[in-house]
């Protein structure tokens, strides 16, 4: 199977003043077309260091960067950008939607930096894209018109819009409840099945096994790398009390 | 990437606050709209001066005494009397060039007529000052040589005397006012020639023999000023040498010395005037020209406030594909479109105030295109200018950073 990304060695430093912060010690793996990767671990084990390189917003200090079969250390800031543009969907934890902006608005954006995509098309791939998302009745609708997880799938289908070869996510269900997580783990379950590579940072077990390959980062280090069983999103939304989490709590606490 | 979504991403981006962007806008909107006000009526104000030219005598030659300086100071021309009738019998008969002249005695006696009163400002001449000086007379006649030879106790009006001396519809003509103790005929009336270009009433005026005024007021025996006319307006600049060279020789001003006079022809009167509202209108427009740089030192600071507001929004466009080059640009053309947006409101406003200022004043009303293009290029010019540091801060923030800023 083809190979979207293949790290090797990949080392990130910063220096603080007089200290050195070692994020990445030597990172090494392959991700192929298709996988949904989680990448786990601690709060400052080095997970949205590895995601910004991974997603061409960084460079490592050391090591090698293959996106694609493009060795990415040796590109200019600017073909860095293209890349973002054409080959990257990036989700955020706040969705950094523009405010005062309508949904459609807000998907074309990525669209507005390619030169080569004309208006017509713009609107078309933004609908397209709002359509995967099943937001196709919330064109029209500014950020604060919209609930917190209709605004990360509006984030999704701005990710998805220029067809990228992979969805980067950092923490992408970090604001939503349960139910809305779920939901929002079956659309990238869904966009999986339909062929799209994705790496998912989050630190939470339960969002995790939704995927299909864990790899749990410690200090910098991969310290596990391994295939799960996945679960489907699908099937624990359903096993899902309908009634919300406020009532089961009461209910237990009975 | 493409213009047109650069346009339309500022565009778009400054609709999001549009409140703010009108309030930035409002510096360079006064600040053009008064340069346009400022210079447009500095235009209207010269241009009227020149149409009063042209319908004007312009071969109109002023004599006066000259200012002398005593130790350095300036004493004014009062303490000289140094022109006399002679000067004007010597003049008419030593140059060719100058057709008519007349002497000038000025007073001031308050006018009274029945229960009415008037400051009345009385000007001492003879026949010839009419002519030399184009007024012409609405009814009645102009006194005569004779008058002037016998110093009668006749006089012309303006319409200004005519208005506060006599109740309406009251025929002035052949009635008999008191200028301070002298009793004086009304023989005629002067058509009203308006304000001058100095925005003096001409009509506030008495026209007596100089004769009546130099005996009957004032007791001297020489005159003010000498009004005279050159056969031709070519003809004006000879007819001033020639006034030099015989007042010289008549006061025996010795060869060095400066001459105890000064003569001044209505041109040169206009084209100073014309300097100094030409001086005035620049001093103005500098001003408003600050008032357009504090407008877009206001633009500078919105721009910098917007910069770190909108940081996410920086990082979060450099994440789907923008370039360094594209954020300086969007920033760039937000300062741009503000300041070119304002610039035409402020065009809009400086044409219509100096459009109804002219209409006031009753200046002709001057719109000058080459001023509107310079201003368009000064707005471009001060939104790139005073944009360019901001956006460049824009661009050059790192995506990481700048999407974690909270
Ligand atoms: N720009 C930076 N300058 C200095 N140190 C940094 C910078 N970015 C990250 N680090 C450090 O690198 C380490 C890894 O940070 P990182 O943000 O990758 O952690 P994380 O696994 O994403 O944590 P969390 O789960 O809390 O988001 C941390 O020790 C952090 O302090
Ligand atoms: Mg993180």
């Amino acid at each position: 199977m083809k190979t979207i990304i293949k790290v090797d060695k990949l080392r990130r430093e910063f220096i603080m003043g007089i200290e050195i912060v070692y994020a990445l010690r030597g990172i090494s793996f392959e991700i192929h077309e298709g996988e949904f990767v989680s990448i786990m671990g601690t709060s400052g084990s080095g997970k949205s260091t590895l995601l910004n390189i991974l997603g061409c917003l960084d460079k490592p200090t050391s090591g090698e960067y293959y996106l694609d079969n493009i060795s990415v250390s040796g590109l200019s800031k600017n073909e860095l950008s293209t890349i973002r543009n054409r080959k990257i969907g990036f989700v955020f934890q706040s969705y950094n939607l523009l405010p005062r902006t309508s949904a459609l608005e807000n998907v074309e954006l990525p669209l507005l930096y390619n030169h080569t995509v004309s208006g017509k098309e713009r609107r078309e791939m933004a609908m397209h894209a709002l359509e995967l998302v099943g937001l196709s009745d919330r064109m029209g609708h500014t950020p604060s018109q919209l609930s917190g997880g209709q605004q990360q799938r509006v984030a999704i289908a701005r990710a998805l819009v220029n067809d990228p070869v992979m969805l980067l996510a950092d923490e992408a269900t970090g604001n939503l409840d349960t139910r809305t997580s779920y939901e929002i783990m079956s659309l990238f379950q869904e966009l999986n099945t339909k062929g799209k590579t994705i790496v998912f940072v989050t630190h939470e077990p339960d969002i995790a096994v939704f995927t299909n390959r864990i790899i749990k980062l410690r200090d910098g280090l991969i310290i596990k790398d391994e295939a799960v069983k996945t679960m489907s999103a699908i099937a624990a939304l359903e096993s899902l009390p309908v009634n919300d989490d406020y009532e089961i709590m009461v209910e237990t606490l009975n | 990437m493409k213009v047109i979504n650069l346009i339309r991403i500022s565009w778009k981006a400054l609709l999001r606050n549009k409140t703010r962007a009108l309030l930035t806008m409002l510096g360079i909107i006064i600040g053009i709209g008064s340069v346009i006000a400022m210079v447009s009526l500095g235009q209207s104000s010269t241009k009227s001066i020149s149409t009063e030219i042209s319908s004007m005598s312009t071969n109109v030659i002023m004599v006066m005494r000259a200012s002398q300086t005593q130790g350095g100071i300036n004493i004014g021309s009062g303490n000289v009397q140094s022109l006399t009738q002679n000067d004007i019998e010597a003049i008419k008969a030593g140059s060719v060039k100058i057709s008519k002249a007349s002497p000038v005695v000025n007073s001031s006696q308050q006018a009274v007529y029945g229960a009415n009163n008037w400051p009345g400002s009385i000007r001492g001449v003879n026949e010839d000052y009419l002519s030399i000086n184009n007024f012409e007379i609405a009814s009645g006649t102009n006194f005569t040589a004779e008058d002037v030879k016998t110093s009668e106790k006749v006089c012309l009006i303006g319409k200004t005397v005519v208005d506060n001396l006599f109740d309406d519809g009251e025929n002035p003509l052949g009635q008999v006012i008191r200028l301070g103790k002298i009793p004086v005929k009304i023989v005629g009336i002067l058509k009203s020639k308006g304000q001058n270009q100095m925005g003096m009433d001409q009509d506030d005026i008495i026209l007596m023999p100089y004769t009546t005024v130099q005996k009957r007021m004032l007791a001297i025996n020489y005159i003010h000023m000498i009004s005279a006319s050159a056969i031709s307006e070519e003809a004006s600049d000879l007819a001033v040498a020639d006034i030099e060279s015989i007042l010289r020789r008549t006061h025996k001003i010795k060869e060095g010395a400066d001459d105890d006079f000064e003569v001044r022809t209505q041109q040169q009167i206009l084209d100073m005037l014309s300097s100094v509202t030409g001086m005035l209108t620049l001093l103005l427009a500098a001003i408003a020209a600050i008032s357009l740089l504090v407008g877009g030192i206001g633009i500078m600071n919105i721009m910098y406030v917007t910069v770190t507001e909108r940081t996410r929004e920086i990082g979060l466009r450099m994440a789907v594909g923008a370039r360094n080059n594209d954020i300086l640009k969007q920033f760039l053309f937000e300062s741009s479109i503000m300041s070119l947006a304002g610039g035409m409101i402020g065009m809009a406003f400086g044409v219509g105030l100096s459009y109804i200022a002219s209409y006031f004043l009753g200046w002709p009303f001057v719109l000058n295109l080459i001023t509107m293009g310079i201003s368009f290029f000064v707005c471009a010019a001060i939104g790139i200018f005073f944009g360019w540091y901001p956006a460049r801060k824009a661009s050059n923030l790192d995506p990481i950073n700048a999407l974690r800023y909270e």
